[in-house]
Formats: structure tokens, C-alpha cells, sequence
């Protein structure tokens, strides 16, 4: 006998279905970015772990050296301060290679685990759409990853700045001229201009290596990059010319020509670290333009093969 | 109210043909069994209604095209599709979580209450659980969302006996409630026999057998057939006779129960025996072409 008998036999009611909750259209991709976070504990530990590092290093430095090591040169008050600047500086600069590093190694596992573990087939049985999907995704290296840079970046300055502060102390200097000197704003501009310049160049990077990562079977690396190295190879032997190896350099390198100006070390005193903005350079460079095309372009192929993807 | 409707649905993967012009219709409130050999379709079928695989031909499920609307179809409909494909990554309470935040027909305090009666603690991993505990997960969580249509492939494949059991029992006593519909896949048939009440055999990518179980039951009979018997059973052109301690039992489509009465003892035939009845006929033929 069927169930369909049975249940009509033993007279069971059929219940009303319950009412459906509403579910805001964001929710889905945050609990998507969510997702991303539990999947991808480096996208938070890899920064915190560099920072963590560097805070330790600068806390042994200031313990071995018997005089404060940041303010040996610090006679006058306005020396002094830069001073107290010099050892944030290797914070951003480090958590913005761990940024970029795991950016790309994020992205090229991005949309290969779920197909690699038969679990998209658990993700596609949920009201998320691709689109949802693919998009929590690139906001990860383009969104994520520079937010969670720039916080653990400011507390890992804090850190730092206290360890000074109990340097000074402890040596009985004076601490409002650490304090005073310190240019938080145009520290804290100068982080969030590089963060955004460094992502918005990258951004093609990433979603090429998530493209990859949403098409092929295994080894995501070797086909993100080998293309380029044999191209580059090709051309040499073939015309003796390195269009390619340069258009790969300026991918990774050029935005620090275009975003920054070096106005020289001796200027190293002066608020701006040495470096000039140049947002209106930046923004008119046809790289940065073609890239973000690019990126758009690519986010649309990643949506249509993430539509058809099977698990492998 | 139909819950599928497929008109000339058609799918190749190159040259050879998964589906080959499937019509198909199944109403609201059925248990239907999806069975076929491997390769037959079963699967890209099922992979069509769910919008996981694009098709030619027309499909309409729930009123959605299930390739352009999946998401939205998806908050009515519920698949597991093979075992084991949840996240080894996520932790009990992290499935949970993801799924009462995307899905709005999700009832937490209900899976949370089917989780309850078994081992698996709330903080370890998929990758920690057993095969069986990551199935009793997978179909808690299937169970506390209220879905219209439940689509199962192969839902069992590689649990023990006990766990197969225990799924299915489940399933029935606590998911199916007469409005529900659910469409199965599976090898092992012997276990969804009392199950179902709609059966669809497909073969090389066509359906060959599309009936409700009454209508089976009305129109297929197996008789152990006395050997004094046998040349006048065989008269009535049985589909399929096999040996079964020595006797003929054998397999009629549509003959007059009055007359088989007479040969022996009348049973409703398994669905495993009548897979095979239904399955041999087409390749026998075949090979006579050939």
C-alpha cells in the first residue's frame, strides 16, 4: 500500500504551510561573505598573524636596546615624533603584501573547492543565485580583505604606539612629544589611499584567478599563470620584444607609479612619508580603466559558468 | 496541482543523447520513483528540473523554469543530490546558520529538534562525522524546510542498512504529509517498493514505464506457475519468465487474473522484477535487429 493510501486511511490533516519569512535580498550575500570567512580562516588569521609578528618584533627591539631605540637621534621634540612614526611604517606595508598574497591564493581556490568537495551541489540547493554567489566571492580580495587590512593595521599601530609610550616612560622621556608628533590623520589617509589605488589595480588579478579557479579541473595556478610566461617567452624568441613581460609588470607594479609620486627620502620628515598622491594620475591611467572592464567582463563569465558547473 | 511538467525534454552531452524527448507530468501529493539503469537519464533529468543543467524543451516546475529561475525555485524546492556533498569545512552549527540565513522557509527549532535524537554534536565538523551522521545531518536540515517538492538522487548510496532504514522512515513519517511532493532516484528499489506511489522507469534517455502503483498493481502479475501448467501459461504471452526453485514464475502484462488463477499462486510482481521485465525486453529486441 502507498503512503499517499496510508495517510489517507489513518484521516492525517493535512497542515497549512506556514508562512514564509521574508528575507531581505542582501542577507544572502552577507551570509554568503559569512560563508567565505569560515571557509577561508587565513582571509582574517593570515593579517593577524603578520601583524601579531611584527607587534612582537618591535616589542623584543624595544626590550634589547637599553636607551628607546626609536628616539636615540630624539634631541628636539619635532625629531622625536618622526621618530615615533618609524616603526608603523613597516605595518601597512607588510599587511598590504599578506593582503595581496592571500587575495590571490583566495581567489584561486575560489570557486574550484566547492566543485573539487561535491559541495556545490549542497550551495545550489539553497535560494542563493550565482550571481549572489559570485559576487561574495570577488568581495572578498576586493572588499574584505582591504577592510580587515586597514583595521588590523590601526590596532597593530595602537600596539605598537603603546609599546613606545611604555618605552618612554620607562626612560623617563617625555611622552606628550611622542604623541603630539605622531600624524595619525594623514597616516591613516595615506593606508586607505593604498589600500583602495592597490585593490582597484588589482582587481583584474583577482577575478582572472577566480575565473580560472570557476573553470578549471585541478592545478588553478599553473593555468592562471603559465599562459603569460609562455606568451612572454614566445615573444622574446620569436620578435625580441617584451610587450607582454611589461604589461604583466605594470599589472602588478605600475600602480605605485601612477597612484604616488617619490618626492625623495629627505623628505621623509615631512607628513606625507615621502610619497604625493597622485589620484588625478591614477584615475586617468587607461590601465586602470581597461582592468576594471576587465573585471566586469570576467565577473559575467564567472556567473554564467558558476550557472552550469557541475561538481568534478 | 502539477508540480512538474516536462514536454519534449532533450539533453546531450555531445554526441550522445542523455535525454531523448522525456514527457513527463507529476501532480502535487506523489511519491514518485525515478529508476533506470546507470546512464540512463536518471540523473540529467533530475538535474534539469532542479536548474542545474540546461535542456531543450519545455519544463516547467512549480511554475518556474528551473534553468533561469533556480534561486527562486529553490525556496520551494529541496534536493539532496548524492551523499555526502555537504561542506567538510562547516561546522553543525554553521550549516544551521547558513541555511536559516539565506532560506526562508527554514525552521530552525525544527531541525535542531530532528538533530537532537542523534550523536552528532552541535560543534564538530562534516569532516569529523560518519558517512551515516552526515546524512541524518543533511536530512535534518532538508526536513525542517518546508519545500513543496523534495528531490532525493540516490540518497543512500553507500550507508549501511540501518541508516538506509532509518532515512526512509524518517522521510515518511515526519517529511511526507500528503501534499509534499518527493521524486526519488535510486539502485536500490527493494527499499522504496512500499514507498512510492508512482513509479517511472527510463531507459536510454526515454520513459518506458510511467504508471501509478495501483495501476501496476491492476496491471502486472507475477504467477508461480504449477509445472503442469507451464505450456498453457506461456500460451498468454508472459513479458518475462524466470526460474525460481525450479518453477517458472512468470510475469503478465494486462492478462485476466481469472485465467492465471488457474496456473498458480498470483502475487504483485517487485519492482526490481518488473525493472528487469521492462529493461531486457528493448535490449533482447535489439539484438535481434542486430
Amino acid at each position: 500500500m502507498s503512503a499517499v493510501n496510508i495517510a489517507e486511511e489513518m484521516n492525517v490533516a493535512v497542515p497549512e504551510r506556514a508562512e514564509a519569512i521574508t528575507i531581505h535580498p542582501t542577507r544572502p550575500f552577507l551570509w554568503s561573505i559569512r560563508r567565505e570567512l569560515w571557509e577561508s580562516p587565513s582571509i582574517i588569521g593570515a593579517p593577524i598573524a603578520i601583524a601579531s609578528l611584527l607587534v612582537l618584533a618591535v616589542f623584543f627591539a624595544a626590550l634589547r636596546y637599553t636607551r628607546p631605540f626609536v628616539f636615540q637621534v630624539g634631541s628636539d621634540n619635532n625629531t622625536l615624533s618622526n621618530m615615533a612614526v618609524v616603526p608603523l611604517l613597516p605595518i601597512p606595508i607588510f599587511l598590504g603584501i599578506t593582503m595581496v598574497l592571500v587575495a590571490i591564493f583566495y581567489s584561486l581556490d575560489g570557486l574550484l573547492s566547492e566543485r573539487r568537495d561535491r559541495s556545490i551541489l549542497f550551495w545550489k540547493s539553497l535560494p542563493v543565485s550565482d550571481t549572489t554567489t559570485v559576487l561574495s566571492k570577488i568581495a572578498v580580495p576586493i572588499v574584505v580583505l582591504p577592510v580587515v587590512t586597514f583595521v588590523v593595521a590601526i590596532a597593530s599601530q595602537i600596539a605598537v604606539f603603546v609599546i613606545e609610550i611604555i618605552a618612554l616612560l620607562v626612560h623617563h622621556a617625555s611622552v606628550s612629544a611622542a604623541w603630539i608628533g605622531i600624524p595619525v590623520l594623514p597616516l591613516l589617509g595615506l593606508m586607505a589611499y593604498a589600500l583602495v589605488v592597490v585593490t582597484l589595480w588589482y582587481a583584474p588579478i583577482y577575478a582572472w584567478f577566480l575565473l580560472v579557479s570557476a573553470w578549471a579541473r585541478r592545478t588553478a595556478l599553473i593555468w592562471a599563470v603559465m599562459p603569460f610566461f609562455l606568451l612572454a617567452f614566445f615573444e622574446r624568441i620569436a620578435f625580441h620584444t617584451h610587450h607582454v613581460r611589461d604589461f604583466i609588470s605594470n599589472r602588478f607594479a605600475g600602480v605605485f607609479l601612477v597612484a604616488f609620486a617619490n618626492n625623495s627620502r629627505r623628505h621623509i620628515q615631512n607628513q606625507n612619508f615621502g610619497v604625493d598622491w597622485t589620484p588625478g594620475h591614477f584615475l586617468a591611467a587607461p590601465a586602470l580603466w581597461g582592468g576594471l572592464l576587465f573585471t566586469a567582463l570576467a565577473l559575467i563569465l564567472i556567473i554564467r559558468l558558476r550557472r552550469s558547473s557541475d561538481p568534478i | 496541482m502539477t508540480c512538474i511538467e516536462a514536454r519534449g525534454l532533450r539533453k546531450h552531452y555531445g554526441k550522445s543523447v542523455a535525454l531523448d524527448g522525456i514527457d513527463l507530468r507529476v501532480d502535487e501529493g506523489r511519491i514518485v520513483g525515478l529508476i533506470g539503469p546507470n546512464g540512463a537519464g536518471k540523473s540529467t533529468a533530475l538535474h534539469a528540473i532542479l536548474g542545474l543543467t540546461p535542456y531543450a524543451g519545455e519544463l516547467r516546475v512549480l511554475g518556474h523554469n528551473p534553468w533561469n529561475d533556480r534561486d527562486a525555485l529553490m525556496r520551494d524546492v529541496c534536493f539532496i543530490a548524492d551523499v555526502a556533498v555537504l561542506p567538510r569545512w562547516i561546522k553543525v552549527s554553521q550549516a544551521l546558520d547558513y541555511v536559516a540565513g539565506v532560506h526562508p522557509r527554514f525552521d530552525r527549532a525544527r531541525a535542531e529538534q530532528l538533530l537532537a535524537r542523534t550523536s552528532i554534536p552541535k560543534n564538530a565538523k562534516v569532516k569529523t562525522l560518519s558517512k551515516g551522521m552526515t546524512v541524518q545531518l543533511h536530512l535534518a536540515l532538508v526536513m525542517a524546510i518546508d519545500a513543496k517538492l523534495l528531490v532525493l538522487d540516490e540518497p543512500t548510496l553507500g550507508l549501511d542498512l540501518l541508516y538506509r532504514k532509518q532515512f526512509y522512515d524518517a522521510l515518511l513519517n515526519e517529511y511526507f504529509d500528503g501534499r509534499r511532493t518527493i521524486l526519488i532516484t535510486t539502485h536500490q528499489v527493494e527499499e522504496i517498493q512500499d514507498l512510492l506511489t508512482d513509479l517511472i522507469f527510463i531507459q536510454r534517455g526515454r520513459i518506458v514505464l510511467d504508471s501509478s502503483m495501483d495501476a501496476i498493481e491492476a496491471r502486472y502479475t507475477e504467477v508461480m506457475v504449477r509445472p503442469e501448467q507451464t505450456d498453457a501459461a506461456r500460451a498468454l504471452n508472459p513479458l518475462r519468465e524466470r526460474r525460481v526453485f525450479g518453477r517458472s514464475v512468470m510475469l503478465f502484462d494486462n492478462a485476466p487474473r481469472e485465467q492465471l488463477q488457474q496456473f498458480g499462486e498470483l502475487r504483485t510482481p517487485s519492482i526490481a522484477d518488473l525493472f528487469v521485465a521492462t529493461m531486457e525486453e528493448p535490449q533482447a529486441r535489439q539484438e535481434v535487429i542486430q
